[in-house]
C-alpha cells in the first residue's frame, strides 16, 4: 500500500508492506536510523518518536496508521546546528552514555515537558517508566529533563 | 591550570543527540549493500536428541536464500573458555548450531537466509524439528550429582574445582552462623541487543560487531575460521550497552562469516528481545554458602564461602568467574581465618557470562550479608561490626586470604563519610520509633563497604598511539572499546592536558582491527587506567619529541622552548614560535608516539554504600528512598563521566536485589524472555543518588587511576538487599533471597508473626 507521511517537515511518499511498523518504515523507507529498537513487546520506548506532536512507541503503530499525520524523530527535533534545549539539557547533565536509548528517551521527554513544564522529580519518574536505560541510572536523566523543563517553564512567564 | 579533574561535556554526545550514532544495523556501508536477514530457529526444549529438522517448508517460502543445519557447517566447534581449575572437559565445546544434541532452550538449531527481516521470522517458523526429550538438570544441586550429564563423553557435568576446607576453621569461635543465599542469574540486557553484519571483499571478510572488545573477537574468528590476520577484520561501531556481556565473539555472530561466504552476499543479524533473553549470556548464577563465627563483641575471626557456580550449558565465561570471587572473598575485611571453595556445574540452561562487576558483586554480596547475619546474632550495631573489622590504612599494601594484593584503600574513611552523610544515628532512630509503634511501613537501612579487583587482565596491558597530524589536529587511537563510558572525552582531556590543543582537534578512534592490529578491549574497569595511561604516555613522548624537534628547527636549546597558547615558544621571545602543525608537517617520519602500558598488578579501588528503604509489612512491597555512596577510584580525571558509572552501577545493583531475576521451571523452560516479563528496572523505581567524593590514588599508574565501571554494581546489591532484611529483621527476619519481591518479603514477614 501506498502511505504518505510528512516527516520531520519533509512530505514522503512510499509504498510499504501492509505490516510495516512505523519504526520499520522510519528506518528502512526513509533511512532515519536515529529512532532504534530495543524489544519486541512495546517494552523499552527506544523507538519513541512524536506522532502529530504527541509521543508514541513506533514499533505499536503501523505506517499506514501514520499515513496523512505528521511525525518528528530525533534527526528532526535540533533546529539546524542548534540543539533542542531538551537535546542541550541531556548533553550539560550528561543523561547519555551508550546513546541507543537517547533518542527515545529524549521525545519521551520532549512530550512530558510539553504537557507540563511544571513538573516534579516524582512526575519525571513516573512519565518516564515506560522508557528503560541501562546505562545513566536515569539520574541524570531525570536531572536534564527537569532543567529543560524549568528553562521552558520560565520562558513561559 | 590543567583540564584534568574538571567536568568537560562529553564530546561524544552531539552527534548521539541529532542522528542517534551509528550502531551495527544503522551502518549503511555500501560493502553491505543487498546484505540478506540472518534469522536463528532455536530450540523449545532444555535438553533432548535432535532426531531431525525438516526444513523443506521454509525452502518453498519466496524470498528464502539458504537454510542450514549443524551438517551444513562445516567450522570447528569453540572450545571452552577457561576454568577454575585448568580447562573444562574438551567434550564440552559448543557447536555453531546443536548437533545430536539441544542443552537450553534458545539455543541455535537451524538457521535461515532471507531477503528481508520480516520474511526471516516466516522463515524460521516453517522449520520444523523432531526432538526426543532428555531429562533436564536446571538446578545445580542436581548438576552435581552427575545422575543425568549433559556431555556423556566428559563423564561428569562439573567444569571445574578449586580450594579446600579445613575442619578447624572456627574453633575459638564464640559465635557462628551459617546460611545459604542465592545470588541469581541476571541478564545483561543491554538496549541494544546482539547485532552483527558481514562481507566477503574477495579473499578478506569483515564482521561489524556490537561488541566490547573488536581485536580478541578477530583472534577468535581467526582460530575458528582457519584464517591469517590480514584476512580478517572487525569493527565495532557505536554499540548500545555491553556490560560484560559483549566480551568475545559468540557462535551465532562467528557463523555469520561461514553464511556470507555460502550466499555469495552479505549477511546482517539483529536478534529480537526475545532471543537476547534466552540466548545472550546471562550473569551471576552462584549458590553460596557462607559460614562466619567469632567473638560476642562483634569480632570475625573466621569467614568461609562455598560456591556452586552455574555455568549454563556450555563452559564460557562462567566456567572462569567464580575465581574472581573467590580472588575477593574476604573484600575489605582484616580477618584472620579466611577460606573459600568454588564448584562449577554445566546445566540445561542459558549460559553464564561475565556481566558488569563479573564474579566480584558476588564475593560483596556474600561477605556483606555474613556481616549482617554475624551483627544479628552478636546484637552489635552493623556499622560498628564493619568498622572493628576492616583493614586499616597501615596495612597497605595489604596481602589478602585470596592471594591478592590491595595497592591502597581508606576503607574506614568512606564508611564513616557515608555515615555521617546519610546521619545514620537518626536513622537508626526513626527506624527505632516505627518499630516502637508497630507502624505498616518500617525503616531498612542497609550497609555494604566493597573492594574490587579492577583490570584483572592487566599482564596484557593496552596500547595508545597519539599522532600530529599535518593540519595541527590529533589522531588518537585505543585499544580500548567504549559503549558509553565517554573514552573519547577522556582520552582527549589526556592528551590535551600534555599538548595544551583544544579538546575539538582531537579525534579519538577505537574498535577497528585493521586501524589497531593489536589491542585487548574494554572490560574489568580497565580503560581509565591501562588504555588511559597508554595514551597519556603516548602524549608525553609526542611532546618529548616535538620539544626536540623545535629546538632544533629554531636551533635553540631545549630548555628555552616552552609550549604556550598551543604552540612552541622561545622563552621570552614569544614572536618565535612553531606550531603543531608546522611540526608535524617538517617531521620527516612523522609526529606520533606508541605506548603499550602494562600495570605489575591490578588495582583495587573500594566504597561504602548506605540504603534506605521502606517496607509496607502488610503487601512485602519495597519503597526504595535514598542511596548514599563514596566510591573511591583513585584520581577522577571526569567527574562527570564517573558520577554517569556510579550511578548506572548503582540502579543495576539495586535492581538485582530487588526485582530482576531470570528463572526457569523445572524443565528448564524460561519464565521471563521478555521485557514484559523480565522486571527490568525504570526511572519510576528508583531514587536520586546521593555520591560523595574521595580520591585515594594507586601507585601502579602514572594517573594514579583506578576503575570505577563496576564500582556501583558491586556496592549497591549487598546495601540494598541488607537495607531490605534490615527492616524487617526485628520480626526475626535474618535472610530473604533477592530478589527481594513484594512476594518473597511477605512470605519471610508471615513465617516469623
Amino acid at each position: 500500500m501506498q502511505v504518505s507521511i510528512n516527516v520531520n517537515g519533509e512530505q514522503r511518499s512510499h509504498e510499504v508492506e501492509d505490516r510495516t511498523l512505523l519504526v520499520q518504515y522510519l528506518r528502512d523507507d526513509c533511512g532515519l536510523t536515529g529512532t532504534n529498537i530495543g524489544c519486541d513487546t512495546t517494552s523499552c520506548g527506544a523507538c519513541t518518536v512524536l506522532l502529530d506532536g504527541e509521543s508514541v512507541k513506533s514499533c505499536t503503530v503501523l505506517a499506514a496508521q501514520a499515513d496523512g499525520h505528521e511525525v518528528t524523530t530525533i534527526e528532526g527535533l535540533a533546529d539546524g546546528e542548534e540543539l533542542h534545549p531538551m537535546q542541550r539539557a541531556f548533553q550539560q547533565k550528561h543523561g547519555l552514555q551508550c546513546g541507543f536509548c537517547t533518542p527515545g528517551m529524549v521525545m519521551a521527554s520532549v512530550s512530558l515537558v510539553e504537557e507540563n513544564p511544571n513538573l516534579t522529580e516524582a512526575e519525571v519518574r513516573a512519565g518516564l517508566e515506560g522508557n528503560l536505560c541501562r546505562c545513566t541510572g536515569y539520574h541524570n536523566i531525570v536531572e536534564a529533563v527537569l532543567t529543560a523543563a524549568k528553562e521552558k517553564s520560565g520562558a513561559a512567564e | 591550570m590543567s583540564i584534568l579533574g574538571t567536568r568537560v561535556e562529553r564530546r561524544e554526545d552531539p552527534r548521539l543527540l541529532t542522528v542517534g550514532g551509528t550502531y551495527v544495523d544503522d551502518l549503511r556501508d555500501p560493502a553491505l549493500d543487498g546484505a540478506l536477514h540472518v534469522t536463528y530457529v532455536r530450540s523449545p526444549l532444555a535438553h533432548a536428541k535432535i532426531t531431525g529438522i525438516d526444513t523443506s517448508a521454509a525452502w518453498e517460502l519466496p524470498g528464502v536464500v539458504g537454510v542450514f543445519t549443524a551438517a551444513d557447517v562445516d567450522l570447528p566447534p569453540f572450545p571452552p573458555n577457561a576454568g577454575i581449575s585448568g580447562p573444562p572437559p574438551a567434550a564440552m565445546a559448543r557447536p555453531h548450531l546443536a548437533s545430536g544434541t539441544v542443552r537450553y532452550v534458545g539455543e541455535p538449531v537451524a538457521v535461515v537466509l532471507t531477503e528481508t527481516w520480516a520474511l526471516g521470522e516466516d522463515a524460521a517458523e516453517l522449520v520444523s524439528g523432531d526432538y526426543e526429550p532428555l531429562d533436564p538438570v536446571v538446578d545445580v544441586g542436581d548438576a552435581l550429582r552427575d545422575e543425568v550429564l549433559l556431555f556423556p563423553e566428559a563423564g561428569t557435568n562439573v567444569t571445574g574445582t578449586s580450594g579446600e576446607l579445613d575442619d578447624s576453621l572456627f574453633e575459638g569461635c564464640e559465635v557462628v552462623v551459617t546460611r545459604q543465599i542465592e545470588n541469581q542469574r541476571v541478564a545483561a540486557a543491554p538496549l541494544e541487543v546482539r547485532t552483527a553484519a558481514c562481507a566477503w571483499d574477495g579473499h578478506k571478510v569483515t564482521l561489524w560487531l556490537s561488541n566490547q572488545n573488536a581485536q580478541s573477537c578477530r583472534d577468535e574468528l581467526m582460530a575458528n575460521l582457519g584464517l591469517p590476520q590480514e584476512q580478517v577484520r572487525v569493527i565495532t561501531p557505536d554499540v548500545g550497552g555491553g556490560f560484560g556481556a559483549k566480551i568475545g565473539v559468540e557462535q551465532e555472530a562467528a557463523l555469520l562469516a561461514f553464511l556470507a561466504k555460502r550466499a555469495d552476499r552479505p549477511v546482517k543479524w539483529v536478534e529480537s528481545r526475545s532471543e537476547n533473553l534466552v540466548a545472550m549470556t546471562h550473569g551471576r548464577a552462584q549458590r553460596q554458602v557462607v559460614t562466619i563465627g567469632g567473638r560476642r563483641d562483634g569480632t570475625v575471626l573466621a569467614y568461609r564461602l562455598e560456591i556452586i557456580q552455574d555455568v549454563g550449558a556450555y563452559p564460557r565465561m562462567g566456567a572462569f568467574l567464580p575465581l574472581l570471587t573467590r580472588f575477593m572473598v574476604s573484600g575489605v575485611y582484616d580477618i584472620p581465618k579466611v577460606e573459600s571453595i568454588a564448584r562449577a556445574v554445566v546445566t540445561n540452561t542459558t549460559p553464564i557470562g561475565a556481566y558488569r562487576g563479573a564474579g566480584r558483586p558476588e564475593a560483596t554480596a556474600a561477605v556483606e550479608r555474613a556481616m549482617d547475619l554475624f551483627a544479628a546474632e552478636t546484637g552489635v550495631d552493623p556499622a560498628e561490626v564493619r568498622r572493628r573489622n576492616l583493614v586499616r590504612p597501615e596495612q597497605f599494601p595489604y596481602s589478602t586470604p585470596g592471594g591478592m594484593t590491595y595497592d591502597t584503600g581508606e576503607y574506614l574513611k568512606g564508611l564513616v563519610a557515608v555515615l555521617e552523610a546519610a546521619d545514620y544515628r537518626a536513622l537508626r532512630e526513626e527506624q527505632a520509633e516505627r518499630r516502637a509503634e508497630g507502624a505498616t511501613h518500617q525503616l531498612g537501612i542497609g550497609l555494604a563497604s566493597y573492594v574490587e579487583i579492577t583490570a584483572p587482565n592487566n599482564t596484557e596491558g593496552e596500547t595508545g598511539h597519539v599522532e600530529i597530524r599535518p593540519d595541527g589536529s590529533v589522531l588518537v587511537l585505543t585499544g580500548s572499546s567504549p559503549h558509553g563510558q565517554g573514552h573519547w572525552t577522556s582520552y582527549a582531556m589526556l592528551v590535551s592536558d600534555q599538548l595544551g590543543i583544544d579538546l575539538d582537534k582531537i579525534e579519538v578512534v577505537h574498535g577497528d582491527t585493521d586501524l589497531i592490529p593489536k589491542r585487548v578491549g574494554t572490560m574489568g574497569s580497565r580503560s581509565l587506567q591501562l588504555g588511559g595511561s597508554a595514551v597519556h604516555r603516548a602524549a608525553v613522548d609526542v611532546k618529548e619529541k616535538a620539544r626536540k624537534l623545535a629546538a632544533e628547527l629554531i636551533e635553540i636549546d631545549e630548555a628555552d622552548l616552552e609550549l604556550t597558547d598551543g604552540s612552541w615558544q622561545v622563552r621570552g621571545t614569544p614572536n618565535v614560535s612553531l606550531s603543531w602543525a608546522e611540526l608535524a608537517q617538517r617531521a620527516e617520519d612523522g609526529l606520533a608516539a606508541d605506548v603499550h602500558f602494562t600495570e605489575d598488578r591490578p588495582t583495587f579501588p573500594f566504597g561504602s554504600h548506605l540504603a534506605v528503604v521502606e517496607v509496607d509489612t502488610e503487601t512485602g512491597k519495597v519503597n526504595y528512598l535514598r542511596h548514599v555512596t563514596v566510591d573511591d577510584a583513585g584520581v577522577i580525571i571526569n567527574p562527570i563521566l564517573t558520577e554517569g558509572q556510579r550511578h548506572g552501577g548503582i540502579a543495576q545493583g539495586a535492581a538485582q536485589a530487588l526485582l530482576e531475576e531470570v528463572s526457569y521451571d523445572a524443565d528448564g523452560n524460561p519464565q521471563n524472555a521478555n521485557l514484559a516479563d523480565y522486571a527490568f528496572i525504570t526511572a519510576a523505581e528508583l531514587p536520586s543518588f546521593e555520591l560523595l567524593t574521595m580520591e585515594t590514588p594507586t601507585t601502579l599508574n602514572p594517573l594514579g587511576v583506578k576503575g570505577i565501571g563496576e564500582a556501583g554494581t558491586i556496592g549497591a546489591t549487598p546495601a540494598v538487599h541488607n537495607a531490605v532484611v534490615d527492616a524487617v529483621s526485628h520480626l526475626g527476619v535474618r535472610h530473604i533471597d533477592m530478589p527481594t519481591t513484594p512476594e518473597r518479603v511477605w512470605k519471610a514477614i508471615q513465617v516469623h508473626s
